[in-house]
């Protein structure tokens, strides 16, 4: 245990997706409920997000924005003391199709419960197999 | 000018797609001549990116003047362009086909039709030109949000379908977007070529392996590889006519492009073959899919859900076909993708043709077409030649490279499935070509008459026809013309290093 502690603390931010991820996953495989099921794409959807944007950080570091760079800034930027922006920009594209998965996802239950009157996954199958 | 196309090609149907999109407020009937007119430009402008790429070699188109590894990077070598040569070709006959079918299945929607239809065609394109790995995933989905929404207009059923598509696929896609995280944080670039000088010294990493896993399970989903193909049989059976006969045939094939691109572009051929040995496990899981796919085919009453599964066992041919991994296996798995997606463009095209006159797609409705609907017949027996692989069509030639490749790695597990498979083959079509041919055969009386009580009976409108009978012809034209073919683009295509 003793030596578990340091390793969980250190890479804290791999852990914290690792369990989104997972929390997320279960929800899209077990739950009955297909809103719980969008809940849990999402959450998976936000867990990769959060793992990106995370691997931008940098300690000690701030935004990467050259103080003075624009008129006089020859002096070289060091590349440890900015974050890496990369990911960041990399997570808005993510996040707006993120959004937009979403959107499809619920206008198609949105239409299901119209079809079926109902939100639960069995009991649109048993329906299925009636049909 | 022509320097620009690479660009053009990817941004002319997204602009046209949202003027469709807005023009539909006012103007319904636009979307069609719209749609057709950019797709045709497409085409020509696929067929001047391909000759250029013959000529004179690998394009590089730099986006904004970027250079890469900063900036996006389009990449155009001999097999992206033959990709775009087939999407945009496909897509363009697609869509004339599809201008009666849509006013029938979809009459309130036309105008939202061809607007996701051209987003759908724009990502495609997309996938196969860039050379971008996050502009891939963003390109994946706008390829997967259009299909969905596509896929969802079709039968009451096709709501339900398609949100289990929307659940499995985000999976997918969170895999891919997740593996090109770990790539990033192991090399700091997402350019395919960039990433290809830098992962050679990484081969250790574990960060590397976790991501080349995560991002072929990705793609694996998206491209309905055997035990992830859950999603694909419902989707592709439900949704409208016109809209499985374009995403069926396309859909899988370019992922399939896509797993070829990471496998042996990004990562160099050494790593997934020698190092990981990846290519026995997919040559594994190819033949699971074809015999899986050819015995669940063989149990369908439906006609578009035995497509479907066929589709399966194909996607099992072309992975069997890249885990064989020597140059012949290679051509043929190249050759295949290129042809299955022609061939099952021929049938769904012919499902639709059927479905315009009877209003369904069963095994049953096919009763009598080869008197009532010669054409669409000659159309289907063409289609059905070339899944089957009888030699003058072109799915003969690449099974027969899938085959010898197959023989020469010594993958008796593979080879045998193949020929197991054109066996089921013939037997599925078969029972289709019974319903069609010999109806009468065994009625006596009065019933013999029964193709005129049809109400629907004679051919779909020709500008339904033409479309699919011009598919016919490019089976049989590319099966003449194979050695063609494969001497001068698919030997190209293949990538370096097997």
């Amino acid at each position: 245990m003793t030596e578990l502690l340091p390793i969980v603390i250190a890479k804290l931010n791999y852990w914290a997706y690792i369990a989104l991820m997972m929390i997320g996953l279960y929800a899209m495989i077990a739950k009955k409920n297909l809103v719980k099921k969008i809940i849990g794409m999402s959450i998976l959807q936000t867990a990769v997000i959060l793992f990106f944007i995370s691997i931008g950080a940098k300690k000690d570091a701030t935004i990467p924005i050259i103080v003075h760079g624009h008129e006089g800034g020859s002096h070289a930027a060091r590349a440890a003391e900015y974050i890496n922006p990369l990911p960041h920009v990399l997570m808005l594209t993510a996040i707006v199709v993120a959004v937009a998965t979403l959107g499809v996802a619920l206008a198609l239950v949105i239409k299901i419960y119209q079809q079926y009157q109902t939100l639960e996954e069995d009991e649109i199958l048993t329906r299925l197999q009636d049909e | 000018m022509s320097h620009q196309f690479p660009a053009i090609i990817v941004v002319l149907p997204l602009v046209v797609s949202f003027f469709i999109f807005f023009s539909g407020w006012w103007v319904k009937r636009a979307g069609y001549p719209l749609a057709v007119g950019a797709l045709i430009c497409c085409v020509f402008l696929s067929f001047s990116i391909l000759i250029s790429v013959l000529g004179k070699g690998p394009i590089h188109y730099w986006l904004g003047g970027w250079e890469p590894p900063w900036g996006i990077e389009y990449r155009i070598d001999h097999l992206n362009a033959i990709m775009l040569v087939l999407i945009s070709g496909l897509s363009m006959l697609v869509a004339v086909h599809a201008k009666k079918s849509v006013e029938r299945e979809l009459p309130a929607k036309t105008a939202l039709f061809w607007s996701l239809f051209l987003l759908f065609i724009t990502g495609l394109l997309g996938i196969c030109i860039t050379a971008d790995l996050f502009n891939l995933f963003v390109l994946l989905e706008v390829t997967s949000l259009s299909g969905y929404s596509l896929i969802a207009m079709g039968e009451k059923r096709a709501v339900y379908a398609s949100f289990r598509y929307v659940v499995i696929g985000t999976m997918g896609a969170s895999f891919y977007l997740l593996g090109v995280g770990y790539l990033y944080i192991a090399t700091g670039s997402l350019n395919m070529a960039d990433l290809s000088q830098l992962l050679p010294d990484l081969t250790e990493s574990k960060a590397i392996l976790a991501g080349f896993a995560f991002i072929l399970i990705g793609l694996g989903i998206k491209m309905a590889l055997f035990p992830l193909h859950g999603w694909l049989p419902d989707a592709y059976t439900y949704a409208p006519s016109a809209v499985s006969a374009v995403v069926a045939p396309l859909m899988t094939k370019v992922m399939a492009y896509a797993i070829i691109r990471v496998m042996f572009t990004v990562f160099r051929t050494e790593f997934p073959i020698s190092i990981l040995q990846v290519n026995d496990l997919m040559v594994w899981f190819g033949t699971l899919a074809i015999l899986f796919g050819g015995v669940m085919a063989l149990s369908q009453r439906d006609f578009k859900r035995m497509l479907s599964y066929v589709i399966v066992a194909e996607i099992g041919y072309i992975v069997g076909g890249i885990g064989v991994a020597n140059f012949t296996a290679m051509q043929g798995a190249i050759f295949h993708i290129v042809n299955d997606a022609i061939m099952m463009a021929c049938l769904f095209l012919v499902a639709s043709l059927v479905m315009y006159r009877t209003d369904g797609h069963r095994i049953a409705d096919f009763k009598g077409i080869f008197r009532t609907m010669p054409f669409t017949a000659f159309v289907f027996t063409v289609g059905a030649l070339a899944v089957i692989g009888v030699p003058p069509t072109c799915g003969f030639f690449s099974k027969w490279y899938l085959l010898l490749g197959g023989i020469e790695a010594h993958q008796w597990g593979f080879v045998t499935a193949l020929l197991v498979c054109t066996l089921i083959n013939v037997a599925l079509f078969f029972r289709v070509f019974d319903r069609g041919l010999y109806v009468h055969s065994h009625k006596k009386g009065p019933d013999i008459t029964e193709p005129s009580n049809n109400p629907h009976a004679g051919e779909a409108p020709l500008s339904m026809l033409l479309p699919a009978i011009i598919v016919a012809l490019a089976i049989l034209l590319i099966g003449i013309f194979n050695q063609f073919i494969v001497t001068n683009v698919i030997h190209f295509a293949v990538p370096v290093g097997l």
